[in-house]
């Protein structure tokens, strides 16, 4: 077995741990963890349904980001979902046959890889151009654009300039997923873009991509406008009734 | 008048460029030990505070899903930045909500994350050093907790949360601030802000209804502490004397008056502000609110209404019923508590008063939506009917109303700049500079509609703005009471 084929495969088992269990953790902390009072940024929905469409405009629209600043918003959504149509693209390398769905969507896929850089540029420039976002900005900031961009530059080069052995890849990750490890080709181009995608993986669940689970927890956005109607009581706050 | 520069009112909002430190002097006086005890605080700074700042921290995140969600959430995008009205009027970076946030996550990160331990240069994590506690202790006291930052936030991230939590560190250490925690002890010790006692009480309600017999040749009551009244009228003590407040107070007295409901203030629960949100203490906030419960139990009576008061009408509409419910012993035809707003539309709907609009001529009308009541309550059973029934109120009580721009009022309003626990003459400068964006509105619509006078629902907003206008160069007594144009209006003895 190639050094690197085990280095490779050792890394991807380790980084899916790591992000799996570091993720359901913090889902875990967040969803113990009570709200013991009523706190939705009102207007707010006064039914569950609401709510559920409120998450939803917020999710796809980015509705309160739209209302706050169109470059931001324009930019992280391009951003946002030209990686989920990229992501959703890369479900080739691990289906076999690979879901029609999932067919019909690549050529869209090279488009939102530009998209995703084109954005990832705007929100880096506004990194260094607008002040105020200048002074928030640390070092992490700008690693974290540096690791998005670099992971979409390496996968746009694969398609434009150096072409991988796109079929052993599969292979290498089909045999990951049933552990009968396959060779990983040698080309420094995919090596680096893997190399990549493990780092983002692993730094997934300490990082401030904790947003993706986040937003969902967040108790002024899932919150039922409903206080007078019906008590809201935590465990911790019940305990000082007694 | 004061050792400081009134910002300038531009014809158009501008984002200022940011001005390092500009507010790093303005401080808050400290709570002495008088005004910590009695909240059950250290009365000053403990030997090993570090430590136990660490331990109420990590207590706090275990209690409060907002602030562990939010502390890991911020990706620094900068939605925020030129959303706080103190950022606006000062140019002070640390007013903008993600980097007043910062001033905490920074050390939640050092201690409490994989990233802040190991490289905390990277993520920018910090010991809580003394000089990071003087940074919470000037600019946790520059955030009026009036969640607009929330509003625009992708994630939803209400910076008051933050506050809140880093006040209540504070004051776990025992650097506590005078003003809130002074009101508190004087609401345990007397029953509100004020320290207004009974008979006080008593003789400036008897004062208000000779006023009345006077103006309107008709005597209507204000009554207190009165056993078997259906409704228990809770508002905040600054209605009993301050000016445009007192006017207001005499505008529901009338509106009961008319609609012949038995009604009465209490002298044991004589306040419907609860300061005890703004220090972030849920203990605290909880025997303020059940002060209301054992009034209302105390007196025997079926409903419970609210006076103009915006972080009143928060704690009362979206906490009352947690802290201190729940009311199953009063009639359940009606929501607890109301907003007296509620109660005047309704009988407006119902065309049970008679307001003669023309009593308010005098005036051309604007009105500020409260934060509190805009961004965490709500009035009537419809989302948004907090902004619609003021308005509806005002329209029917005068002829002239102009809204100000669309991005400064509703849910997009600003605060007055005193909310909070910030409206203490300590933090004059703060107070004054926290004003310009709702100043700037107002100017606009003054010189495009010739407004005079705006209204408001909310004691601190109209203490505020009565102190800050005149810096601005508007009249103290432009500012009026919702129900003071109720008050003038309402007709009395018409409908029986």
């Amino acid at each position: 077995m190639p050094f690197l084929t085990i280095v490779y495969a050792v890394l991807f088992y380790v980084a899916t741990a790591l992000l799996v269990v570091g993720l359901a953790s913090k889902i875990r902390q967040y969803a113990k963890t009570p709200a013991p009072l009523k706190i939705p940024t009102t207007p707010a929905p006064v039914t569950r349904t609401g709510v559920v469409m409120r998450m939803f405009r917020e999710l796809v629209f980015f509705e309160s980001l739209f209302k706050s600043n169109k470059w931001i918003w324009i930019f992280g959504w391009m951003f946002h979902y030209g990686m989920f149509l990229v992501l959703a693209r890369h479900l080739r390398y691990f289906t076999d046959p690979v879901w029609t769905w999932v067919d019909l969507i690549q050529p869209f896929g090279m488009y939102a890889a530009f998209a995703m850089s084109a954005g990832l540029l705007g929100l880096w420039a506004r990194r260094f151009l607008v002040d105020r976002v200048r002074y928030i900005t640390s070092l992490s900031d700008h690693l974290m654009l540096a690791l998005l961009f670099a992971i979409a530059g390496t996968g746009l080069m694969m398609d434009y300039v150096t072409h991988t052995d796109i079929v052993a890849v599969k292979e290498f990750f089909r045999g990951l997923m049933v552990f009968n490890w396959q060779p990983i080709p040698e080309d420094p181009v995919l090596l680096i873009h893997l190399g990549l995608v493990a780092t983002l993986m692993i730094i997934f669940p300490i990082s401030k991509l904790l947003h993706a689970p986040g937003i969902f927890f967040s108790p002024t956005r899932n919150q039922v406008d409903n206080p007078r109607e019906k008590r809201h009581l935590s465990a911790w706050a019940s305990e000082l009734e007694k | 008048m004061a050792d400081f520069e009134t910002p300038e009112l531009k014809e158009y909002p501008v984002i200022p460029h940011i001005e390092v430190g500009t507010m790093a002097h303005s401080k808050p006086f400290v709570a002495k030990e008088q005004f910590q005890e009695p909240l059950g605080f250290p009365g000053e700074l403990v030997d090993n505070w570090q430590q136990v700042a660490y331990d109420k921290m990590e207590e706090l995140t275990g209690k409060y899903r907002s602030l562990a969600v939010f502390l890991d959430s911020c990706v620094k995008c900068g939605a925020c930045t030129d959303k706080c009205h103190y950022y606006l009027g000062t140019s002070d970076p640390k007013n903008m909500p993600v980097a007043r946030q910062d001033l905490f996550r920074k050390v939640y990160r050092r201690k409490f994350t994989f990233a802040g331990k190991y490289f905390p240069k990277l993520v920018g994590a910090v010991d809580l050093t003394e000089e990071v506690l003087n940074d919470w202790y000037s600019y946790f006291h520059q955030c009026s907790q009036c969640r607009r930052c929330s509003v625009y936030c992708p994630y939803g991230i209400d910076t008051a949360e933050i506050s809140m939590a880093a006040r209540e560190v504070m004051d776990s250490i025992g650097v506590g601030q005078k003003y809130c925690n002074e009101i508190i002890a004087k609401v345990y010790k007397i029953g509100n802000n004020l320290g207004l006692p009974q008979p006080a009480l008593l003789d400036t309600l008897e004062g208000l209804e000779e006023d009345i017999e006077e103006e309107t040749g008709v005597t209507v009551r204000l009554p207190l502490d009165v056993k078997g009244a259906d409704i228990l009228v809770v508002t905040p003590s600054a209605d009993f004397f301050a000016e445009p407040h007192v006017d207001g107070l005499m505008g529901y007295a009338k509106v009961f008056h008319e609609a012949g409901v038995s009604w009465t203030l209490s002298s044991y629960a004589s306040e419907a502000a609860n300061f005890g949100m703004f220090i972030g203490s849920y203990e605290n906030m909880r025997k303020v609110a059940l002060r209301i419960r054992e009034a209302a139990l105390d007196l025997g009576v079926k409903r419970i209404i609210f006076g103009e008061c915006g972080h009143a009408w928060r704690v009362a509409y979206s906490f009352l019923n947690t802290l201190a419910g729940p009311f199953d012993f009063l009639d359940p035809k009606y929501p607890v508590p109301q907003h007296i707003m509620e109660f005047t539309h309704d009988l407006i709907q119902r065309d049970a008063l008679t307001l003669d609009k023309s009593a308010n001529d005098d005036m051309v009308l604007t009105y500020h939506d409260s934060c509190n009541v805009a961004r965490a309550s709500r009035m009537g059973p419809k989302p948004g009917g907090q902004f619609i029934l003021p308005r509806e109120v005002i329209k029917a009580s005068c002829n002239h109303f102009y809204d100000m721009p669309q991005d400064t009022i509703h849910e997009a309003t600003y605060c007055c700049g005193g909310g909070g626990g910030l409206l203490t003459d300590d933090l004059m400068e703060l107070r004054v500079k926290g004003a310009l964006p709702r100043m700037e509105a107002l100017k606009h619509v003054v010189e495009n509609h010739g407004v005079t006078h705006m209204a408001a629902i909310c004691a601190i907003c109209k203490s505020q703005f009565a102190k800050v206008m005149p810096y601005y160069g508007f009249q103290m007594d432009s500012i009026v009471s919702v129900h003071q144009l109720v008050s003038n209006a309402i007709v009395l003895g018409n409908k029986q």
